[in-house]
């Protein structure tokens, strides 16, 4: 009689451990309707072809700059200066540099301007004005950059180089606003000593990136969270305080990522600086001095009068370049996903 | 506060009017009358006479520094010493009465401003300077009306036009336009509908490509179009080349207005058993309308303007060209590009104009895709709204006409106040009915789905 009660009991709890087992977690997938197969098929396919593009860009400059790279050796290649393709001697030290160059200058001039009007327009901006600020600024990173080019050339340029002469009279003990050739008691100097400088097509292209890099910062600027913010001010921050303590190291992500997309577009903007560089092909660190150059303005000045083989050279330019946007790119997005910008802290 | 209670309590307590509670509301009603909106703002006139007194002093002192001194000359530098002083005097001024936590709150602000107003100056000045430059030819209509073929290089602004580059542009613009829209949509759209490892490299590498130099865009055409395939310069290549161009800034704001698709109106729309890409094609694609436009326009200005591209793949000419096959074909930016490197003070006058007509039609697509694009997805304008209720008035007077066992056209019916034989064609108008259901339902949860 002893074993009655473990019979009874068994089977009671034996079911139970049973359907539990069994129970595996459903599979999610669902049957996909047959009308949707073409469906998938067309949208892959135009997502595989503009992916087929993109890195055929890479692809296709890699064959075509092949020869000259291969005619140079890359590392030549990287540290040639001179840009002389029928002789065999050329590199893209000098103009690499002066892209990067020109790109800094620029950077230099439209963060902080870009910076101040993103707060402005999500901290300090009267309500009524706001909107079309916005509308402003995302206006102008819609001009054409030839436009900009224009506006340099003939609004800037005249009114500009006694800015530089004065910084190179005051300052020429930096060694980047040093001028050789210039001495500020000579009353002859020539302004052309001036004109065509690093400094003067990185304030162009600046005012080109400042708009990108604006609504970029202010995109993360408003996001800010308003708990956050009303706690600032609730503990007797000022706005100052506020901005500094809660909208800046929420936005750093954004404002690091929309800096380094402005610096990628600063590198590869072409007809602004085609239009008012002289091109010189030595490293020209001296931004105030005449004289700059970069990579696109290289191609786009060198391309017509080409034979076969500086067609090749330029294309090694041109994937140099490219590479050098690719990193920078990459950079800029990786920072911007991984900051806290955009995420609510509630 | 313990005082007030009681008696505030009290009347609830005992109907009776109590004394003191007259006393106690009519300040209130009197205060409610004249309560005036009181300023939030905290501008006090400390403030305003601290600013106008820096001010005046930064430019008395800048002024005496460039006329006795001499300094420095010119309106820049005068500007620039003017601002430097106007700072350090205004953080000086504020310091009598604040703290230093004040002062430093004062000068970022002054910072912020002045750096926005710059930075808007210097666009202003820009845009300005383009459009001021640029009249005098547009003044002329043969400017719009002919090309640079009869123009010699000493001839004034009464001969030739930018009518070429005109239709150049139009027609490279459209090409671009008829490539990447369908495929920069298709894409988006598998981003957004097929979230996987696949998509996910395909979003990084479009993310990375948005920044393309746009030379390298017109090198990477050059090579394979022009190089490779051996084809000359033409209005097509050049077109190709924007279109790479323009395909990645078109599939990434697209791909942002697709994930802004509430995913309730997706799910309703599968739960209802339609395929995904009736969803898509119904929901998804009608809902997102307004971005997408916006999306395509912002690409589109984005594309007219460049010029790189196209000063490598279409090639110079000062005649017309239709054919976008077949020979050179010029484009605005380009023109504006050649006319301006010309030493001739015509033709970079030509430059100007052709510069102001661009800048013109950058503004007109930007003005159409804020006013198209300006609502988020799904909200609609008071005239769709009104067409919207309409609809859906007739549906609902449909609905009871039938229900009272009227017949398929209920106005008709009630009319003539025949009933109808509800026999054969039933199930045909039920299935329709319900059809129209769905779809009504589905505007009005876009409706609350785009204003939530």
């Amino acid at each position: 009689m002893t074993d009655a009660p473990t019979a009874v009991l068994e089977p009671a709890s034996a079911p139970e451990p049973g359907p539990l087992v069994e129970d595996k977690p459903r599979s999610l997938k669902a049957k996909s309707d047959r009308s949707d197969l073409p469906f998938r098929i067309g949208t892959r396919t135009a997502a595989s072809a503009v992916l087929a593009i993109m890195l055929l860009v890479g692809v296709f400059l890699l064959l075509q700059g092949g020869q000259a790279l291969s005619a140079a050796g890359p590392l030549k290649f990287l540290t040639t200066q001179s840009w002389e393709p029928n002789s065999g001697v050329f590199g893209i030290a000098a103009v690499i540099l002066g892209s990067i160059f020109i790109a800094l200058t620029a950077i230099v001039v439209a963060v902080p301007l870009a910076t101040g009007t993103a707060l402005y327009i999500s901290e300090y901006a009267p309500r009524q004005i706001k909107q079309g600020l916005v509308t402003l600024v995302d206006l102008m990173a819609a001009v054409p950059s030839v436009v900009y080019g224009l506006w340099g050339l003939k609004a800037l340029q005249p009114n500009i180089t006694g800015v530089s002469q004065f910084i190179a009279t005051w300052f020429g003990w930096i060694p980047i606003f040093h001028v050789d050739g210039f001495d500020p008691s000579d009353p002859l100097s020539s302004p052309t000593t001036f004109t065509s400088s690093t400094f003067i097509i990185g304030l162009v292209v600046g005012m080109m990136v400042a708009p990108i890099t604006c609504s970029i910062m202010r995109e993360v600027f408003t996001q800010a969270p308003i708990g956050e913010r009303e706690g600032a001010l609730a503990l007797g921050a000022t706005k100052w305080g506020m901005i500094r303590r809660v909208v800046i190291p929420f936005g750093r992500g954004g404002m690091i990522g929309g800096t380094m997309l402005g610096l990628g577009r600063a590198l590869g903007e072409t007809i602004a600086v085609a239009l008012i560089v002289s091109p010189v092909f030595v490293v020209q660190p001296q931004i105030l001095k005449s004289g700059a150059n970069s990579i696109s303005a290289l191609i786009a000045l060198r391309y017509s009068e080409s034979s076969p083989f500086e067609i090749s050279a330029l294309m090694a330019a041109g994937l140099a370049l490219f590479i050098l946007t690719l990193i920078v790119n990459f950079g800029a997005s990786l920072v911007i996903s991984r900051s806290r910008s955009g995420a609510s802290s509630d | 506060m313990t005082a007030t209670l009681p008696a505030a309590a009290a009347p609830a307590a005992s109907p009776q009017p109590t004394p003191p509670l007259p006393s106690l509301d009519e300040p209130r009603v009197a205060a409610e009358a004249t309560e005036v909106r009181r300023s939030t703002g905290a501008i006090r006139r400390t403030d305003i006479f601290g600013i106008l007194g820096a001010a005046a002093a930064a430019i008395a002192l800048s002024l005496w520094l460039m006329t006795q001194l001499l300094i420095f000359q010119g309106i820049l530098p005068f500007v620039g010493f003017a601002y430097i002083f106007f700072v350090i005097i205004y953080g000086i001024v504020t310091r009598f009465d604040e703290s230093g936590m004040a002062v430093r709150d004062r000068l970022v602000s002054v910072l912020v401003h002045s750096l926005a107003l710059v930075l808007m100056l210097a666009l202003v000045w820009v845009v300005g300077f383009t459009f001021i430059s640029g009249f005098p030819p547009l003044l002329h209509l043969n400017f719009f009306t002919t090309d640079m073929s009869a123009a010699g290089p000493l001839d004034p602004l009464t001969r030739g036009g930018i009518l070429h580059a005109m239709v150049g542009t139009l027609i490279m613009i459209s090409i671009a336009l008829a490539i990447s829209i369908p495929l920069g949509v298709a894409t988006a759209v598998y981003l957004s509908e097929f979230p996987g490892r696949y998509s996910r490299v395909i979003r990084t590498v479009v993310e990375a490509m948005t920044a393309l130099p746009s030379i390298v865009a017109g090198l990477f055409i050059y090579a394979t179009v022009i190089l490779l395939l051996g084809f000359p310069r033409s209005g097509f290549a050049a077109s190709l080349a924007i279109t790479v161009m323009m395909l990645p800034i078109i599939i990434r704001s697209s791909d942002v207005v697709l994930r802004l698709v509430p995913g309730g109106l997706k799910e309703a729309s599968q739960a209802l058993g339609s395929s995904r890409w009736r969803t898509v094609w119904h929901v998804v694609l009608p809902t997102a309308r307004s971005g997408l436009t916006t999306a395509v326009i912002l690409g589109t200005a984005r594309g007219v303007g460049e010029t790189s591209p196209v000063l490598l793949t279409a090639g110079l000419t000062t005649f017309f060209n239709f054919n976008p096959f077949s020979g050179p074909m010029i484009s605005l930016p380009l023109a504006t590009y050649t006319f301006v490197k010309s030493p001739e003070e015509n033709f970079v006058q030509r430059g100007f104009g052709s510069a102001a007509v661009l800048m013109l039609l950058v503004l007109v697509l930007f003005i159409i895709a804020r006013l198209i694009g300006g609502r988020g997805p799904g909200v609609l304008t008071a005239r769709q709204l009104r067409r919207r209720l309409q609809q859906s008035r007739g549906d609902d007077y449909r609905f009871r006409a039938r229900e009272l066992g009227i017949a398929k056209d209920g106005r008709k019916a009630v009319s003539l106040a025949t009933p109808a034989p509800p026999t054969q064609p039933q199930s045909s108008v039920v299935s329709k009915a319900a059809d129209t259901t769905v779809k009504s339902r589905f505007r009005r949860g876009r409706n609350a789905g785009g204003t939530s």
